[in-house]
């Protein structure tokens, strides 16, 4: 933990999106367009953990992430937690759940779906399979694809 | 019964719940006996095809004379301002929507139909096939000729033979049958063509049963309804090809222990898949199926456009 702190200095005001499996958080950053604000982020990648062994860090200053935003989250990162900092006091501290809907940020696999083309954004439903795995639905092409196929 | 198909869009088969289905078979029925000819008298209906598609363009339009509309349109995708000029979709359609009442269309693109509902403002989008995804209203004609040749649309054993990969019809198809009791599937195709993984898990989450079989004859005695679709040649490598063309058509002499309700229906067009001698069989409806295209379009044209139907 002291590393941590040393790492990835404190945030005043804003949100900290922590427990981000390894590898995830640079890719969490341009799928939620983290990259295209301007306000102050702080990134950790690869540090240590007890729950993960090795996990990545956002830090976003004076921003407080939707709760559709977080939602999405659980999609790359179901163990990720979400913390709301003010006066650099811990005010609130959210788990995200998976959502039934994801809009925007992924991009249909069939290569032939409208969504590619035109002045739309994708959008897609999360179904429950009979073996309990997940598939994600295009609302527009209406195909099924397994969570992996659409995540990579 | 109350019309909640009054001003909805036509997208996608999964989108009508079994009572507006049964409420389509049964305007349908009305139809075929008495032709309404002035229920849409005075409203004015685009046929906006981005590609070609005679059968079903001709179907609508018939559809659309017969209940007394007008209609207005294109049936070549190259030939108009999207294509020539980089007009978008979504524009094409929010353009076309303030001249008419309904808009039909087809595109090459799956999602386009859901796509012009976004843009439509409010005015109720047809869809008439989009890419390999949805065809609604084949999938309503189908199952128009099912119910009106067996009486009903559950507790029968249904064959579907040929491309059940990219064939759109037979996923609708089964997808509605899959909302009634008791229907048992055999699905008949390539390897490289079978039905994907989604629509069988469809089935299971119904307690719906379905099997794959090598051939035609090994279950023509236990089948109600043989839905045939065409062996896409562009889909497999010539090899391929040639072995499954020559294994799924279907001639008359398969058909002697067939039931004597079992009907053949196929989207067409036909290319080798059923031998003409096929057609001189009892057993052949596909011609009389897509006769029934008619009575389905003005079903769900009427029901769409009136909200007082009967």
């Amino acid at each position: 933990m002291q590393i941590n702190k040393l790492q990835v200095e404190a945030i005043k005001c804003g949100s900290v999106i922590d427990h981000i499996p390894s590898q995830i958080g640079f890719k969490l950053l341009s799928l939620f367009r983290f990259t295209e604000t301007e306000k102050r982020i702080t990134i950790g990648l690869n540090l240590p953990s007890q729950k993960l062994g090795k996990k990545d860090i956002i830090k976003i200053e004076n921003t407080f992430l939707s709760a559709d935003q977080i939602n999405q989250l659980a999609i790359y990162s179901p163990c990720a937690t979400v913390n709301y900092i003010d006066q650099y006091n811990l005010v609130g501290k959210i788990f995200p759940t998976l959502p039934k809907k994801i809009d925007r940020i992924l991009i249909c696999p069939n290569s032939n779906c409208i969504s590619h083309n035109n002045c739309i954004t994708s959008s897609f439903l999360f179904i429950k399979k009979l073996d309990n795995n997940m598939n994600l639905k295009c609302q527009y092409c209406e195909k099924e694809f397994s969570k992996n196929i659409v995540l990579s | 019964m109350r019309n909640s198909l009054y001003k909805k869009n036509i997208i996608s088969i999964n989108d009508l719940q079994r009572n507006e289905l049964e409420l389509v078979l049964k305007k349908s029925a009305i139809l075929k006996k008495q032709p309404a000819p002035n229920l849409l008298k005075n409203k004015i209906i685009a046929s906006c095809f981005f590609e070609a598609s005679t059968r079903t363009r001709l179907s609508f339009e018939t559809a659309v004379y017969r209940l007394g509309a007008s209609i207005i349109g294109f049936s070549d995708g190259n030939n108009i301002s999207l294509g020539k000029k980089g007009e978008t979709l979504a524009d094409t359609i929010s353009v076309i929507s303030s001249y008419v009442d309904a808009i039909i269309i087809r595109h090459p693109q799956e999602g386009s139909a859901r796509l012009a509902a976004e843009f439509s403002n409010n005015i109720p989008v047809f869809n008439a096939g989009d890419g390999s995804n949805q065809h609604p209203t084949q999938t309503l004609l189908d199952l128009f000729t099912i119910q009106e040749t067996q009486n009903r649309l559950n507790d029968l054993n249904i064959a579907m033979v040929g491309d059940l990969k990219y064939g759109r019809t037979v996923h609708s198809l089964t997808q509605a049958l899959a909302k009634y009791k008791k229907n048992k599937f055999f699905f008949i195709s390539p390897d490289a063509l079978k039905m994907p993984n989604y629509i069988n898990d469809t089935l299971l989450e119904n307690g719906i049963s379905w099997i794959r079989c090598q051939n035609i004859e090994e279950i023509i005695s236990e089948i109600d309804i043989l839905y045939m679709t065409r062996v896409q040649k562009e889909r497999l490598d010539s090899t391929e090809y040639a072995n499954a063309k020559s294994k799924f058509i279907l001639h008359s002499k398969m058909l002697k222990n067939a039931r004597s309700n079992l009907k053949i229906l196929h989207p067409l067009p036909r290319i080798d898949e059923i031998d003409h001698d096929v057609d001189y069989t009892p057993y052949a409806w596909y011609f009389k199926q897509a006769a029934n295209g008619i009575y389905a379009r003005q079903a769900i044209l009427s029901l769409v456009l009136i909200e007082n139907h009967f």
